[in-house]
């Protein structure tokens, strides 16, 4: 009986484990052990690998680039999710304003790349508002930023990364608002708490949960942003956006295999230590 | 006479609160609007909108949210009249759908396991599948290139859809879902004599539906934006999506481009349109705790 069980169990499991093991398990292996050889002959090259990378400029930029990235739109994004879910969660005749900001998850990349370039050229409609305002206040053309090829291009990066996760995140902000405790918010209330204090003290510890996964999905989320960046600014963008994600693909482009090997176990091993770090400190509040 | 005051304050808040959120959505939707009067704005005119970002003439973009000469017949052109634009429609529905059909396949029985057996490794396994789904491409782009090299499918839609076959958060989703019913329900029916493959297919699978759904609305969304898998894996553009081959086109063909847009959009805001709550239940259901 035990033994049928088990097969049984098995019989669920197999296709996916199978897949899993052959398209990803196995091969990320085989990468690992690459990433210690050279990519032609295959000769064992120790450490040389992870040594090159380290000392590509590229390699540097990207990485610099991604954690800067992260660490901008992270906390954005987080706080305006905040902010909408709260505003909702308090007026129930609004919750379908929720829709709208889902809308944009299921808009693919590339039908918004041509709307971005409008909005965003030198000689575009955001550029042309402003120029107007301007022109209203006296003041004469002063907007003359081209936003994809200056600095500008980082912060246009910032803005529909918000525009597309903003919904993903508000709902989960939502559900965590909605699970509060009702009669804690009330005894606070009788109390005399004042609404800030209510929310500080009363419904974001409570929260805290919930920030964890919010953090680690929108971080996730945030490797995604290659798709507009990628169609809107081609694979070698303003050096300001020039992501990880543009580097491994321009190396498996050049097919610097070896390189790739390395940046993979890094870029691999450093996410997979900043989500255990999280779980950690999830599990720990949860 | 408080409580009044009180109330006023409260309708107040309200009015201020829907005024922020207004304005936030007009903003989120503004894109999809401008695509779609872009989409039935007549060639010649756009291109007279859009001069200013082609030659340096000193003046800006200029927009009109109803076209002045608007030309509904591209939508027929580009539909019925472009076999090319056709080919890469179809390029996208086959990666698409074979995906999800091999997700169903797959990932919901693996959830099924997950959520009501216990066997040696489990907890690893878990926590595999949980590292696997949160991985970047990127990372997994190598090992999954050298796969494809070897098995001989690379510049063939199943270097797309294989690997994407067995990611792994769709089987995290329906796990949660699974995760929810109750144990004693499945050991009735065992005491009944229902077997394991029954108990799967008549409590598992109507009772976890909610979650399959949201898995596959999620997936769909996801399937319908490939953008880094086909540029790696397809070398040759008549494979190519939608999704990829969209921004190819040229600023000259920009009334065509917002055309062709806006038939790409078209399912995924029909799957929006009917699937919204299992998206917002599939959205959830990755941020609760495992």
């Amino acid at each position: 009986m035990r033994k049928k069980k088990k097969l049984v169990v098995y019989s669920f499991l197999l296709p996916s484990l199978c897949g899993v093991l052959f398209f990803y398990l196995i091969p990320f292996a085989d990468v690992v052990r690459r990433s210690f050889l050279t990519a032609v002959t295959g000769e064992f090259r120790g450490l040389d690998n992870y040594r090159t990378i380290f000392k590509n400029e590229a390699f540097l930029l990207a990485m610099k680039n991604t954690v800067r990235f992260a660490l901008c739109c992270l906390p954005l994004l987080i706080g305006i999710g905040l902010l909408v879910a709260a505003l909702l969660a308090g007026h129930e005749a609004l919750w379908n304003f929720k829709s709208a900001c889902l809308l944009p998850m299921a808009v693919p990349s590339a039908t918004v790349v041509l709307v971005w370039k409008i909005i965003f050229d030198k000689r575009g409609l955001l550029n042309g508002l402003l120029n107007d305002l301007a022109a209203a206040a006296g003041l004469g053309r002063v907007f003359e930023t081209d936003y994809m090829e200056s600095k500008a291009a980082f912060w246009v990066l910032v803005a529909s990364y918000i525009w597309k996760n903003l919904g993903y995140t508000v709902t989960l902000w939502f559900v965590g608002l909605l699970s509060v405790s009702k009669e804690q918010k009330e005894a606070a209330r009788v109390d005399g708490a004042s609404r800030v204090q209510l929310f500080w003290r009363v419904v974001f510890p409570q929260l805290l949960p919930n920030l964890y996964t919010i953090t680690v999905l929108s971080f996730l989320n945030s490797f995604k942003v290659f798709r507009e960046a990628y169609l809107v600014a081609g694979s070698y963008p303003h050096e300001s956006i020039y992501l990880l994600q543009h580097l491994f693909n321009n190396w498996f482009v050049d097919l610097s295999l070896d390189k790739m090997a390395a940046a993979a176990v890094v870029t691999g091993g450093g996410m997979m230590a900043a989500i255990l770090l999280l779980q950690h400190l999830w599990e720990d509040k949860g | 006479m408080k409580a009044k005051r009180n109330c006023g304050l409260k309708k107040v808040r309200g009015l201020l609160a829907a005024a922020v959120l207004l304005v936030f959505s007009l903003i989120i939707c503004l894109p999809v609007v401008l695509l779609c009067s872009g989409s039935l704005t007549g060639e010649y005119e756009m291109y007279e909108r859009l001069c200013p970002m082609m030659k340096e003439n000193g003046s800006y973009v200029s927009w009109r949210w109803i076209p002045e000469f608007p030309d509904f017949s591209r939508f027929g052109r580009l539909l019925f009249a472009t076999p090319q634009f056709f080919i890469l429609f179809w390029n996208s529905v086959k990666i698409t759908g074979l995906i999800l059909v091999g997700q169903l396949l797959t990932a919901v029985p693996a959830a099924w396991a997950f959520a009501r057996y216990r066997f040696g490794g489990k907890k690893l396994l878990f926590t595999v599948y949980i590292v696997l789904m949160l991985l970047p491409f990127q990372v997994t782009m190598l090992s999954q290139y050298l796969v494809l090299d070897r098995t001989g499918v690379l510049n063939t839609h199943w270097a797309v859809i294989l690997p994407a076959v067995f990611s792994t958060f769709p089987v995290f989703l329906i796990y949660r879902s699974f995760a929810g019913i109750p144990e004693s329900l499945v050991d009735a029916a065992r005491i009944d004599g229902a077997g394991e493959w029954h108990c799967f297919f008549y409590i598992g699978l109507p009772l976890g539906k909610g979650g399959i759904l949201s898995a596959m609305v999620l997936d769909f969304l996801e399937c319908w934006n490939l953008i880094e898998q086909p540029l790696a894996f397809l070398k040759d553009r008549a494979k190519w999506p939608l999704s990829l081959y969209l921004p190819q086109i040229g600023l000259e063909q920009a009334g065509f481009a917002m055309t062709a847009s806006v038939i790409t959009l078209l399912p995924a805001l029909c799957v929006f349109a009917f699937g919204r709550d299992y998206l917002e239940q599939g959205i959830s259901a990755s941020g609760m705790k495992s």
